[in-house]
C-alpha cells in the first residue's frame, strides 16, 4: 500500500471513491447475470425487476461524478492521485452503460418472453454472459487491488467474447434464413448478443483505464478487435 | 536532452531549447554542514523550468549558485561546475557584477529600493553603463514597465516611491528591475507567496511572456502553480536532485516514488 495522505479527509475520499465503484460494478454484474436470468427463463417478472434496478446504478453515476468534480476543485490531485480521480470518473461511465445494456437486455427478455426461444442460441448466449461476467468481476478486482497484469488478461480476453458473438450471430443468421417467422425472436437474440459483446469492449476500457491508474501509460499493443461482422453479408455466411 | 526532446513532441508540447545552464556534480556546504549533494541538472534555454521540494532541501541554496550569491555567505562553499552558455560561472578570472546582472532574481517579499519607482529600474543599467542618454533611459525604463506589465498603472506615477506601491505591482516593479540589466537568465525564489490570485496571474501571465526571450526558473511551493508555468521541473529531496522532467510527467506520471509522495500530499 503507499504511503496514506497527511490530510486524512483526503484519504478518506479517496477510499470513498473505491467503495462507491466497487458497489457500482457489483450492481452492474448483478443486473446483467439477472437480465440474462429473466431471458433464459422467460419471466417478465424478472424482466421488470432488473429494469427497476438499473436505476440504482444512475443514481451511483452521478454520485461519483460529483464527488469526482468536487474533488478535482477543492483538492487538486495530482500524479497517482489525479490517475486515481480521472479513473473513477471514467470507470464509472462504462459501468453505467453496462448497465444501459444489461437494462436493454431485460427489455428484451419482457418482449420474447411469450416466444419459445431455440435452446442452442440461449446456452450459447449463456456461456457468452458467463465469460462477459467473469470479465467484469476480474476487472473490478483488478481495480481495487491496483493490478496491471490482471487488467491487461481482460483486456486480451476480450477476443473470446468477440468471438462468441461472430459465431452467434452466424447461428441466428441461419435461423432467420430457415424460418422467415423467427426473424422477430430471431433478432432480439440477435441484439442481447450484441449488448453482451459491448460490455465486453467497456470491461476492455475499463482495463485500458486500470492499467493506466496503476502504470501511468497506456496499454502498448493494440486492442484486439473482434466483431467482424460490420462486413458480413447475408449472402456471404458459410 | 534528445530524449526529452522527442518525448515534449510526442506528447504534443513545445520541444524545448538546448540547456542554457548546465550544472554538474554540484555540492555545497555551510561549514561542515552540507546542503546539497552532487546536483547534475540541465536547464533549457527561453524555457520555465520549476524547482519544488519541501522546505530546507535545497532549492534557494542552489539558486544562489546560479548568480553566486553564496559567495555573500563567508561560510558558504561551492564544488562542482556551473556552466552558463558554456561559460564556467566560477571560473575567477569571471566577473561577478556583470554574471549578476546576466543573471538576474527576484525574491520571496517584494522589495523595491527605497526609490522612486523609476530609479528602481534605472539603478541597474545606469551602473552597467547599458544606456548613453537620458532618453535612452527613459525608453529603457518605460519599456521593462510595459514589459513587467506595471506602465498602465505606474505612468503618471514614476518619480512617486516603488514602496507606495501595492504587494503585487511591487513583485512586477521587481521583475522589471531584474529585466532591466538585460539578463538572460531570470531566477524567481517563491515570487507569488505574498501575492493574491490575481496578482499571482499578472506575475504568471508576465512569466509566459517573458519565456519567449529568456529562461526562468522559479522556486514555489505551490504544486498548482509549477504545473501551470513551468515546461519543467525538478524535485529536489534532502539536498538531493532526485527527479527532473517534464512538467506533464511530474504531475501526472512521476517515476520516484518521493516525488510523488511529495505533490500528492503524502509526506510524513
Ligand atoms: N546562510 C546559511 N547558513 C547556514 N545554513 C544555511 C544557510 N542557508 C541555508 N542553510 C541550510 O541549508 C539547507 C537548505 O536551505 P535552503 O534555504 O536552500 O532550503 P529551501 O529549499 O530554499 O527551503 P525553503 O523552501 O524553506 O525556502 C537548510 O538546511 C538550511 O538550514
Ligand atoms: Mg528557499
Amino acid at each position: 500500500m503507499p504511503q496514506q495522505h497527511i490530510v486524512k479527509s483526503y484519504e478518506d475520499e479517496l477510499a470513498l471513491l473505491d467503495t462507491k465503484i466497487a458497489r457500482m460494478g457489483g450492481l452492474a454484474e448483478h443486473n446483467l447475470g439477472q437480465a440474462f436470468d429473466a431471458l433464459q427463463r422467460r419471466d417478465p417478472r424478472q424482466a421488470e425487476m432488473a429494469i427497476v434496478a438499473d436505476q440504482a446504478i444512475d443514481v451511483l453515476e452521478k454520485d461519483i461524478e460529483e464527488q469526482v468534480i468536487g474533488m478535482i476543485a477543492r483538492r487538486q490531485p495530482l500524479a497517482d492521485d489525479l490517475r486515481h480521480v480521472m479513473a473513477a470518473l471514467k470507470i464509472t461511465s462504462d459501468l453505467e452503460r453496462i448497465g444501459d445494456l444489461a437494462k436493454n437486455i431485460a427489455k428484451r427478455a419482457s418482449a420474447i418472453a411469450e416466444l419459445s426461444h431455440p435452446k442452442p442460441v440461449i446456452s450459447g448466449l449463456g456461456r457468452m454472459v458467463e465469460l462477459a461476467l467473469h470479465q467484469l468481476k476480474t476487472v473490478l478486482d483488478a481495480y481495487a487491488e491496483r493490478d496491471a497484469e490482471r487488467a491487461i488478461e481482460v483486456w486480451r480476453n476480450d477476443q473470446r467474447i468477440d468471438a462468441m458473438y461472430n459465431s452467434l450471430f452466424r447461428e441466428l443468421l441461419t435461423y432467420m434464413m430457415e424460418d422467415p417467422r423467427s426473424i422477430g425472436l430471431s433478432t432480439h437474440l440477435l441484439f442481447g448478443a450484441k449488448n453482451l459483446e459491448r460490455v465486453g469492449d467497456h470491461t476492455t476500457n475499463i482495463a485500458e483505464i486500470v492499467h493506466y491508474l496503476v502504470r501511468g501509460e497506456p496499454i502498448s499493443d493494440d486492442r484486439p478487435k473482434g466483431d467482424d461482422t460490420s462486413s458480413l453479408l447475408v449472402g456471404s455466411n458459410d | 536532452m534528445e530524449h526529452q526532446v522527442v518525448h515534449r513532441e510526442a506528447i504534443g508540447a513545445e520541444p524545448l531549447q538546448p540547456a542554457t545552464i548546465i550544472a554538474r556534480n554540484v555540492n555545497v556546504f555551510y561549514g561542515a554542514k552540507q546542503a546539497l549533494f552532487n546536483v547534475d541538472v540541465d536547464v533549457p534555454r527561453n524555457a520555465i523550468t520549476a524547482f519544488i521540494g519541501p522546505s530546507g532541501c535545497g532549492k534557494s541554496t542552489f539558486l544562489r549558485c546560479l548568480n553566486r550569491m553564496n559567495d555573500t555567505i563567508p561560510i558558504c562553499k561551492v564544488t562542482g561546475k556551473i556552466m552558463l552558455d558554456g561559460q564556467d560561472i566560477y571560473d575567477p578570472d569571471l566577473d561577478v557584477v556583470e554574471l549578476r546582472a546576466r543573471v538576474g532574481m527576484v525574491f520571496q517579499k517584494p522589495n523595491p529600493f527605497p526609490k522612486s519607482i523609476y530609479e528602481n529600474i534605472a539603478y541597474g543599467p545606469r551602473i552597467h553603463g547599458l544606456t548613453r542618454t537620458k532618453k535612452e533611459l527613459d525608453e529603457l525604463v518605460e519599456q521593462c514597465l510595459e514589459k513587467a506589465g506595471l506602465l498602465k498603472e505606474v505612468h503618471d506615477r514614476m518619480h512617486e516611491p516603488g514602496t507606495g506601491l501595492s504587494g503585487g505591482q511591487q513583485q512586477r516593479l521587481c521583475i522589471a528591475r531584474a529585466i532591466a540589466t538585460r539578463p538572460d537568465v531570470i531566477l524567481m525564489d517563491e515570487p507569488c507567496s505574498a501575492l493574491d490570485p490575481i496578482a499571482t496571474a499578472k506575475v504568471e501571465e508576465l512569466m509566459d511572456e517573458l519565456k519567449e526571450n529568456y529562461t526562468i526558473i522559479i522556486v514555489t511551493h505551490s504544486m498548482q502553480q509549477a504545473a501551470r508555468v513551468s515546461q519543467r521541473t525538478a524535485f529536489f529531496h534532502l539536498g538531493k536532485l532526485v527527479e527532473v522532467g517534464d512538467t506533464r510527467q511530474i504531475f501526472t506520471n512521476p517515476r520516484d516514488k518521493r516525488t510523488q509522495d511529495y505533490i500528492t500530499g503524502r509526506f510524513g
